[in-house]
């Protein structure tokens, strides 16, 4: 029976706690009687008979009729599905994507559906390389649809083939990819890993065009997105989303979304200390991590990379259901929330976060600054349900080596934000009326987003954007072990040790401040109470 | 010319004087053996007395238990991991695909025995198969064997139960002792290898499958995982006087459980079934399989009804879809123009 998340006040007998810096970890001890750790629930059991839970999901779907009675010969079938975003790190295979859409295969074969074609949903996200597509599908349906030109990566910049759905009262232009609008059904594959993906969410931005996308990826509608892995009332972007969704279900294709969630059991043996609480650590967790440690210190950064990205997570399904969209998504938030939520009481004067080596935006590559700023602002201080653990005016400290450096082939437009935009504005709201529409509409990085394996010009935007709220709420961020100018440059704070950072906390926080640390990875939402 | 010969014949004789002085030596030390006579020698048996016949220790009742024991393992797995493994990959070069189809079963501990199920077309089937089972099963698998084949010398036998950890098994029809010491078997946790068709091919096509593997299935309740593999036949097929290296191509499928109330006579149809489109996704690709088995018109394995040249010409067709094709391609060849 795994053990639920819990709330430990640190004493002085408390063990110095984990903390991530990028591709390393590092031991700090916080101080005594004011501070406290949040540790995540242990991994759910997964699903004993992961294949056949998917077959009885397909065929007793959620106000829905089952697969099989929607599919009949001479249709014409679109399967999408979530891109290397997710799960981090990848998963073991055979990955979910394939399992689900073999099931769904193997019942459009039996109905006699050939006019079947396979679309990767990144969004604005990068083009998928063909190691991580075989990853994600499998050898199998790579073979088989690839060849042929059945499956192929959305473009959000092929306005040939992108067709407009209709419009919300909102004003709101839904145009998504013109297959998925034409098809006779359209499959949705989703992997569920935080509350704020899934839902609507899953077409109405996967399968978009950058112009249907840049009407709620704003940094006005960030920064008054309140709740992101929350209650979905308290999320600007996630209303938005879901007044598109309901355009899409009143004039758009037949629907079938297929949600599956995974436990947190993230990384595998060598890396076990990570999922475990300090004082449970074995003689061999302390002997992995100080060999691990010292081993890292010594490695150049690229093969330290290397490594780490090539980590596969043994994390298991632990549902599937499918159906209606909307029905679907209320019972994956309940199993996500199973999983991730631990009920905390109170806020916090100081919140501080380990930054890892990977965010959803550089699978496979480098955790760039703006991506450290997106990873802690955006994501792990939204890992929270009702109010932030952080008090408004409070201080967030991550920890990261914060390294200058980028991946240009994945992050051509983030060089050119860092070094243009950042040093005008941090503003979200500034920086998108002054700069986003030159990144955006920039002809060089739309060619590398349609033709290579580039993130669109405008995402270092959006990452940003993604910690607008953060950024807002809190009166001072500091990085600790980061290179100091590049923090600057970020608008942050640099510190040496966390000591330090808790001393240049002081003056926005007092003396002797309250803190918070969020143990990260596994996943947790904290329902702050 | 003369010289060598004359060369030759002296050293003959020469080896022929050796032979002699060896020999003689031999008799000179047997000699007071001999002279011990019984206990130390066989017994001389007396004019009139019927001696009744040992039972045999061939065929069926070869006994092969010790072959399940620490140091035959440890010399199999020494043997199959090295030279049986670099002679599998310089002769059959093998592709293995679909082991991520048994990734469930591996998950479970402990992974339950299984039997696998392949066709057979080739005595190279038996190295391939045993050096692709992934692991937990490779170091744990048993091969069922024709008796009547394998089995019917001493010598031959226990290479066999040695080097590959052969079992005897009827072709025909698997009796209640034979399949009571393989119910034992995987109730002790050893895999089974079962080729469903009784033999190799003898024309290059599949045969029908025969119900071992369903019964056996149904008897100890392990999965069966039907296994297609592609190639073997042109590297050493039935009838062939040498092998010649090739390309081999082995693809698993997912494991297949009995159901309730099914008879051994369909699950064996569904193996066969499962096999056919195995082969059919290894010739084509996985949708075109799916679909065809679905609509229940993939290739049989047992080739066109016809008979003759044409199922001949046919097969040559067919081969040119597989690996064999890939090694018969000729690279093309410029003309020389000076």
């Amino acid at each position: 029976m795994p053990r639920p998340g819990f709330v430990l006040e640190v004493d002085r007998s408390t063990p110095p706690i984990l903390y991530w810096r990028g591709e390393n970890f590092s031991l700090e001890k916080l101080p005594a009687g004011r501070s406290r750790v949040i540790y995540p629930p242990e991994p759910l059991a997964p699903l004993k008979d992961i294949d056949g839970a998917i077959r009885h999901a397909l065929l007793n779907p959620h106000d829905q009729d089952p697969l099989p009675a929607l599919l009949f010969p001479g249709m014409k079938l679109t399967i999408a599905f979530d891109d290397v975003s997710l799960p981090l790190p990848k998963m073991r295979r055979p990955d979910v994507r394939q399992r689900l859409i073999e099931a769904v295969l193997d019942m459009a074969a039996e109905a006699g559906v050939d006019d079947v074609h396979l679309i990767a949903a990144l969004g604005l996200h990068r083009r998928m390389h063909e190691y991580e597509l075989r990853h994600a599908l499998g050898d199998r349906i790579y073979d088989a649809f690839h060849p042929r030109g059945m499956l192929y990566q959305h473009d959000a910049e092929d306005y040939d083939n992108l067709t407009v759905i209709g419009t919300t009262d909102h004003g709101e232009v839904l145009e998504i990819n013109k297959r998925a609008a034409d098809s006779d059904l359209v499959v949705y594959a989703n992997i569920n890993s935080v509350a704020m993906d899934g839902g609507w969410k899953s077409i109405t931005t996967g399968l978009a065009s950058y112009r249907c996308l840049s009407a709620h990826h704003t940094g006005h509608t960030l920064q008054q997105t309140r709740s992101l892995m929350g209650h979905r009332e308290h999320s600007a972007l996630h209303q938005s989303i879901w007044r598109l969704g309901k355009v899409l279900s009143d004039h758009g294709p037949k629907l079938f979304q297929i949600e599956t969630t995974l436990n947190t059991d993230m990384f595998p043996d060598p890396y076990g200390f990570i999922n475990k609480r300090e004082w449970e650590w074995s003689t061999k967790d302390r002997a992995m991590f100080l060999g691990t440690t010292k081993a890292l210190s010594r490695t150049p950064i690229k093969l330290a990379r290397k490594i780490f990205q090539g980590i596969e997570g043994p994390h298991q399904m632990t549902s599937v259901q499918a159906g209606e969209t909307s029905a679907v998504h209320a019972l994956t938030l309940a199993k996500v929330y199973e999983q991730q939520l631990v009920p905390v009481e109170g806020q916090t004067d100081i919140l501080t976060l380990g930054i890892p080596f990977v965010s959803p935006y550089n699978p496979d590559g480098v955790m760039n600054p703006v991506l450290v700023m997106c990873m802690g602002l955006g994501y792990l201080f939204n890992m929270y349900r009702n109010k932030p653990l952080v008090r408004e005016g409070g201080v967030i400290i991550m920890t990261h080596p914060t390294y200058r450096d980028f991946n240009p082939v994945h992050h051509p437009s983030y060089i050119d934000f860092f070094e243009q935009v950042l040093p005008d504005t941090t503003d979200p709201v500034v920086m998108g009326q002054k700069w986003e529409k030159q990144f955006a509409e920039d002809e060089w990085y739309r060619h590398l987003y349609r033709t290579g394996n580039a993130y669109h010009g405008v995402h270092p935007f959006y990452a940003w954007y993604w910690g607008a709220h953060g950024q807002q709420w809190a009166a001072k961020v500091i990085i600790v072990g980061g290179d100091g100018p590049t923090v600057r440059r970020l608008g942050f704070t640099p510190a040496s040790t966390l000591d330090d950072a808790f001393e240049i906390a002081g003056d926005v926080v007092g003396r002797s401040p309250t803190i918070t640390h969020l143990h990260v990875p596994a996943l947790l939402v904290a329902d702050v109470q | 010319m003369g010289d060598k010969k004359s060369i030759s014949i002296t050293q003959l004789r020469r080896l022929a004087k050796i032979g002699d002085a060896a020999s003689g030596a031999l008799s000179s030390v047997m000699q007071p053996v001999r002279s011990l006579g019984f206990p130390y020698l066989k017994p001389t048996r007396p004019k009139g007395v019927v001696v009744p016949e040992e039972p045999s220790k061939l065929g069926t009742d070869f006994e092969t238990d010790w072959a399940r024991k620490a140091p035959a393992r440890a010399a199999r797995k020494v043997f199959t991991r090295g030279p049986l493994k670099a002679l599998v990959k310089a002769m059959a070069d093998p592709e293995v695909v679909g082991t991520d189809r048994l990734s469930d079963l591996m998950e479970l501990d402990p992974s339950p025995a299984v039997i696998f199920a392949p066709n057979h077309h080739s005595h190279v089937d038996t190295p391939l198969i045993i050096t692709a089972v992934p692991e937990p099963w490779g170091s744990k698998l048993v091969v069922a064997a024709a008796a009547d084949y394998f089995f019917d010398k001493r010598v031959k036998g226990t290479l066999a139960a040695l080097t590959l950890n052969a079992f005897p098994i009827e072709r025909e029809v698997t009796t209640r002792k034979s399949s009571d010491q393989l119910r034992r078997l995987v109730d002790t946790g050893w895999s089974l290898v079962i080729y469903p068709e009784g033999g190799r091919s003898p024309d290059g096509w599949g045969q029908e499958f025969k119900g071992g593997a369903a019964y056996l299935a149904g008897r100890t309740g392990a999965p069966v995982v039907p296994v297609f593999i592609d190639g073997t036949g042109s590297i050493f097929g039935k009838g062939m006087k040498r092998p010649r290296a090739g390309k081999t191509k082995v693809v698993f499928g997912a494991p297949l459980f009995p159901q309730e109330g099914e008879n051994t006579r369909r699950f064996n149809a569904r193996i066969e079934a499962a096999v056919t489109s195995l082969g059919d996704e290894a010739l084509t690709d996985y949708w075109t399989a799916r679909r065809r088995a679905a609509a229940g018109t993939s290739p049989k394995l047992t080739g066109p009804e016809y008979n003759g040249w044409r199922r001949q010409w046919a097969l040559a067709e067919h081969r040119k879809l597989g690996k064999a094709g890939q090694r018969r391609r000729q690279q093309r060849r410029w003309p020389d123009l000076g």
